[in-house]
């Protein structure tokens, strides 16, 4: 009676196949990052040193380092964040604590979703006419990072309300029946609660920020500076935007220069998005419900 | 004024903690209340009973106002409580849900420590001052007393209250609204979710709130409407059927609805 019979053979065959199958393409799925770091590392870790990391480039950007550019590219993604982390959190509280269901909200939703979905490039002009030209930052830091900070915006907002959203009406209620105001819930219990995943979301942000180069190009990313920026409103150096310089633009450069410069790149977005896990893990452990 | 109502109102000396006046009340353009007249008496247990749907959470959920928070609500008539109606312009919803707490069926405590929970509505509350250390021992030792608790948790007052089993859960629930001195408490199923002993357990404690507390269940359980409860409200599609003592309407009901509800033909 509860013997194998033909038909489950057949159909326990068909099951196998289909399962070893999803595991080859998952397994296809990891190939590329595998490869991309492999080469990276291959072509570009012989360059990698202190020296590299912290002098500034020489030669018409043929040799030396290229600390200028590190440290421009943590100075934009920092002032973007500046901005857009406050105003995302703000937005998303409104739209998952207060904002009624009616015309305005959805139109709010349609709008964010629509701000995901412009190109870099779109965004790179608008900051031109907006930053650069209208408030008349110039081409700076500022500029540069506003124009970044609009492009995070969507991802900030969502991934906030979407953590806020899943602590449960429960707590709410909770709170509400003892007769506190939604401030309070908000402030008390929901958002020690979401706290997070809204990280989460900023930390990813960063490390797509990071990598950015159409944005800042015609905003703020200068091709060679000599000097370090003094402050938001001077141009700066940029890793992305250094990585396609000394790739296609400047003639003479060693085969293992853009290597190394993807390669930090590269491992900054690595670092930042371990960091995330690390502590996404962490904060997960610590709540309960 | 219906049927009902008839029953037990109408002896004016009897005290009112909650009276209702003709109340509907409309979700949308659903209407889920049609002409509540009720008077609850002060510092008793009143059952709501009624099949699922028949409105009674709803009409628990008007009583303090929360179901402004859950959506478009409309509601015409009147609720007052102890002589005041709740509905009227000038009254601070915050102080009505302070004054009138509420247990829900799904114990939920805050993730927070257990002396946390029942702090919260004191802080929140509290007019700018901290209040000293003491005072909050005596507040947390005080509700927890209160609630039968205070023995089984008084050396883990730091542990999360989300790791507690459910009926000490919903023991402490009730007890984080004593803090703030509400003088009615709602409870909405607030049983369901336990095991028999939990049941029991939490049931004599309503039981010993009765007299200091206005209490109004709403249950599935007619054992437990029977045995917990002094006075019980039948519902039905949105309208008060039968309201009267737990004992009459168990043994002789007037209406043959809810003669039927109680020996199980539905619901």
């Amino acid at each position: 009676m509860f013997e194998i019979s033909e038909i489950n053979k057949r159909n326990q065959k068909t099951q196998k196949l289909f399962q070893i199958l999803f595991m080859m393409m998952t397994v296809l799925l990891i190939m590329p990052v595998v490869a991309i770091l492999g080469m990276l590392i291959y072509k570009g870790g012989s360059i990698i040193s202190v020296d590299f990391l912290f002098s500034n480039p020489t030669n018409g950007m043929t040799a030396g380092g290229i600390f200028p550019a590190i440290f421009g590219t943590v100075w934009l993604v920092a002032v973007a964040l500046l901005v857009s982390v406050p105003i995302g959190v703000a937005a998303a509280i409104y739209l998952s604590e207060y904002a009624p269901d009616n015309w305005l909200t959805r139109i709010i939703n349609l709008a964010i979703i629509n701000l995901a979905g412009v190109p870099s490039i779109v965004h790179a002009l608008f900051g031109v006419g907006a930053f650069v030209i209208f408030f008349g930052f110039g081409t700076s830091i500022l500029a540069a990072s506003l124009t970044l900070a609009i492009m995070t915006l969507p991802v900030v907002i969502v991934a906030s309300r979407e953590s806020l959203q899943a602590v449960p009406l429960a707590f709410r209620m909770a709170c509400w029946n003892m007769g506190a105001t939604r401030w309070q819930t908000i402030r008390r219990v929901v958002l020690p609660n979401a706290v997070s995943g809204i990280l989460t979301g900023v930390i990813l942000e960063v490390s797509r920020t990071t990598g950015e180069t159409a944005p800042i190009m015609f905003t703020g990313a200068a091709f060679f500076l000599p000097f370090l920026p003094q402050s938001v409103f001077d141009q700066t150096m940029a890793l992305s935007l250094h990585l396609f310089v000394v790739s296609t633009q400047v003639p003479g450069v060693p085969e293992d220069l853009p290597y190394g410069v993807a390669l930090v790149l590269i491992a900054m977005v690595l670092i930042m998005n371990s960091l995330s896990i690390a502590f996404r893990m962490y904060l997960r452990g610590k709540k309960k419900w | 004024m219906n049927q009902a109502s008839h029953n037990v109102a109408q002896k004016s000396t009897d005290k009112y903690a909650i009276h209702t006046t003709n109340l509907n009340l409309w979700y949308g353009t659903f209407q889920a209340l049609f002409n509540v007249n009720l008077n609850i008496k002060d510092g008793i247990i009143t059952s709501l009973i009624g099949p699922s749907g028949c409105g009674k959470s709803t009409f628990l959920r008007s009583v303090n106002r929360i179901n402004e928070r859950l959506g478009y609500v409309r509601i015409d008539g009147s609720i007052d409580v102890r002589g005041q109606n709740i509905y009227a312009k000038n009254v601070e919803i915050l102080q009505v849900r302070k004054q009138i707490g509420m247990v829900f069926q799904r114990p939920n405590p805050l993730p927070i420590s257990v002396r946390e929970n029942i702090l919260f509505g004191h802080k929140i509350h509290r007019s700018g001052k901290v209040s000293s250390r003491s005072e909050q021992d005596d507040i947390v030792e005080s509700a927890l007393r209160t609630v039968l608790l205070w023995d089984k948790v008084k050396d883990q007052l730091d542990r999360k209250a989300t790791e507690l089993s459910l009926e000490e859960q919903q023991k402490l629930c009730i007890a984080r609204l004593l803090p703030v001195k509400p003088s009615i408490l709602l409870m909405d199923e607030p049983c369901s979710a336990l095991d028999p002993k939990g049941t029991e357990a939490v049931e004599e404690l309503i039981w010993e709130l009765r007299g200091d507390y206005t209490i109004l269940i709403v249950t599935h359980n007619m054992a437990q409407a029977r045995r917990a409860s002094e006075e019980c409200i039948f519902m039905l599609m949105g309208k008060v059927i039968e309201h009267t003592a737990t004992e009459d309407m168990f043994v002789t009901p007037k209406n043959s609805e809810t003669a039927d509800y109680i020996e199980g033909r539905y619901g």
